[in-house]
């Protein structure tokens, strides 16, 4: 939209549903401070919704300077066009020079939608944000400071750096899971602005006809300790020994997509680069061959088991702890030793 | 046909590499991409695209079209629509385009549904196995001024101007109506996608764009020249079209590398970390002291 903007701002998009932040929007809230800190300027939290301006305050608690709120009965529930309309106005209106969205079903629903009005550019699914300077081959021209926006691409098979050296914002979407939030400050001021947008008939083109949602059922990425199952859990009654173990262990079962796709276990459970990501305290991955898919989504786990019949299985090269055997025989040993401890 | 009208549908489709089986060789040294070691694959969703397009026009009536942007052996994903039912299909082909990135392509497929015209919906894969991106369907959508529906699983209703589609939500489902145009992206979970018929891949055998008369005068050299081969195709209806930027009333500045805000600044191969690691032996005694140290560090309990 726009080849400089005067702006240094950091705005992220903050999600809510039924009055509920998402979480990775605070744990964006936490990043932008950290990147409006180099930069030296502000960050912005943009909030949709109807009359829940409660939240506003959660919003600066966790690292905005500043809440602008948009307020409407039509923005009661996510509907991409009335979002998109009333975030590409403030875009194009306030020019922020960084804006962020959790790579979520809304933000990535949302976040291409905004790009497009406003000809930014939009790298989806970031694990990670930086600020650098980059030279330009053609014309040595340097650009300071821009956003480096990093993501895995090609089935986790490479990480790339992108950056919007050109149109501003530069925007992304970021992965849940992947960068820390801050315990509330709730000391921190901020302002906050009420936008009280109008809309016609075109942006309700959409309506929404009925919403079921479930609670999850479990809560990965902050689970401190992860059993995985993958491939080599060949049966339901081997799953089970997974289940078990993180039972015993207090902690959640996991799995990588050859296990989902093999039907052992639902798909909320999948770790790595199509599931969620995690960073345990302790992660085990039994019959798991370790393909860049999965660890893309655990390699920064504090401590890795391993498990797996084949020496040469690639999970093995990124273990804590390798241990070369059968799942079936190995894991009973370890809810066996684990039960003796507690007795 | 259960209503009065029909529905025209374009299918936005992508030739990917296929990213699920790469294999040592295809990452280089320096950690650049041989390409040409990959295999190129339909991408996964927009073969479910497809089918949702198909069963619209069965139930419904109305022509499916089917649209790629992409080198010139991207048009075997348009065959491979051919095979399995589409009506028409397009190439969106030019040297111009190299280089983009989600804004500069969503612009050109803009440009090519406009100049195509006459739709009431547009399907899209959810996502590209490449990128994974999911950008092109909503960024397109915006250009075109219609509304969009992501993560589309089922078209539970479609009369009059308007369409009704149940949504798949991480948690849940959403019912949503939406008036006429849109765009649906649509997920792996909708359907499965109808293979080749082979009745099909039979008659469509010879389908081929002019990009690729060269090759196939190796393959055929009775033919002789790509005029002969040309009339040949022409006559059987098998010359597939190729539309160029000038074709789509594309504006040099907002395709290929000039078009797309982002680029790429690095890129590095992904290494394996060899981690500090201990052996555990698989038997009783050596898992009990794993486990003894794992709770000295009060990593458990």
């Amino acid at each position: 939209m726009t080849n400089q903007s005067n702006s240094r701002d950091v705005w992220v998009f903050i999600e809510q549903e039924e009055g509920v932040i998402a979480d990775v929007s605070l744990e964006l809230l936490a990043k932008a401070q950290e990147l409006a800190g180099t930069l030296d300027s502000q960050v912005c939290g943009l909030m949709c919704g109807y009359q829940v301006e409660d939240l506003a305050e959660t919003v600066i608690h966790h690292g905005a300077d500043r809440v602008l709120w948009a307020d409407h009965p039509e923005l009661e529930m996510y509907r991409t066009l009335p979002y998109a309309k009333v975030t590409t106005k403030l875009v194009q209106e306030q020019q922020p020079y960084i804006l962020i969205f959790g790579a979520t079903a809304i933000g990535r629903d949302l976040a291409p939608r905004v790009a497009s009005a406003s000809r930014a550019g939009l790298t989806a699914d970031c694990t990670d944000l930086q600020i650098g300077d980059y030279t330009s081959k053609k014309d040595k021209r340097t650009y300071n400071d821009l956003l480096l926006q990093i993501r895995p691409a090609f089935g986790g098979n490479i990480i790339a750096t992108i950056i919007n050296p050109k149109m501003h914002p530069q925007m992304a979407t970021v992965r849940e899971g992947v960068m820390r939030r801050q315990e509330p400050d709730v000391t921190r001021q901020g302002s906050v602005e009420k936008i009280e947008p109008t809309f016609d008939e075109s942006d309700l083109a959409l309506r929404i006809l009925s919403r079921e949602t479930r609670e999850s059922e479990i809560n990965l990425k902050d689970s401190p300790i992860i059993v995985s199952g993958g491939g080599g859990v060949d049966s339901e009654e081997s799953f089970e020994l997974v289940r078990e173990l993180a039972h015993v262990l207090g902690g959640e079962v996991g799995a990588s997509r050859a296990a989902v796709d093999a039907g052992l276990v639902s798909r909320e459970h999948q770790v790595g680069q199509t599931g969620t990501t995690v960073r345990p305290r302790l992660y085990i991955a039994a019959g798991i061959s370790g393909a860049v898919q999965h660890r893309a989504g655990m390699d920064e786990s504090a401590k890795i088991i391993a498990i797996n019949t084949d020496p040469n299985a690639p999970i093995f090269e990124i273990a804590h702890y390798k241990i070369v055997g059968d799942l079936t025989e190995v894991i009973p040993m370890m809810i066996r030793a684990l039960r003796e401890k507690a007795k | 046909m259960s209503s009065a009208r029909t529905y025209n549908s374009i299918v936005l489709v992508k030739q990917v590499p296929d990213t699920k089986n790469i294999t040592g060789d295809v990452m280089k040294d320096d950690g650049t991409m041989n390409r040409s070691a990959l295999p190129a694959v339909f991408n996964p969703e927009d073969l479910n695209a497809l089918e949702m397009a198909l069963r619209v026009r069965e139930q419904h009536g109305g022509q499916v079209t089917v649209m790629t942007m992409g080198p010139p052996q991207a048009a075997e994903v348009l065959r491979e629509s051919l095979y399995r039912g589409a009506d028409q299909v397009v190439l969106i082909s030019d040297r111009k385009f190299a280089g983009a990135d989600t804004l500069a392509t969503s612009y050109a497929l803009t440009c090519a549904v406009q100049k195509q015209g006459d739709y009431d919906l547009i399907f899209c894969g959810r996502q590209a196995i490449d990128g994974d991106t999911a950008q092109v369907g909503p960024q397109t959508a915006e250009k075109l001024g219609i509304p969009q529906i992501t993560y589309a699983e089922t078209v539970v209703d479609l009369e009059g101007d308007e369409l009704v589609v149940e949504r798949a939500l991480p948690l849940g489902k959403e019912l949503v109506k939406c008036m006429l145009p849109c765009l649906l992206t649509v997920v792996s979970t909708a359907n499965q996608p109808r293979p080749a018929s082979a009745r099909k891949r039979i008659e469509y055998k010879l389908a081929a764009t002019p990009l690729e008369y060269r090759s196939l005068l190796k393959k055929w050299p009775e033919f002789g020249t790509e005029e002969a081969l040309d009339a040949y195709l022409e006559a059987r209806d098998m010359k597939l079209p190729v539309w160029s930027a000038a074709d789509v009333g594309i504006q040099d500045g907002n395709i290929g590398l000039a078009g797309s805000p982002t680029q790429v600044y690095k890129v590095n191969f992904v290494v394996l970390e060899t981690a500090e690691s201990k052996e555990v032996s698989a038997d009783q005694e050596g898992i009990a002291a794993l486990l003894e140290e794992l709770i000295q560090e009060y990593i458990v309990g």
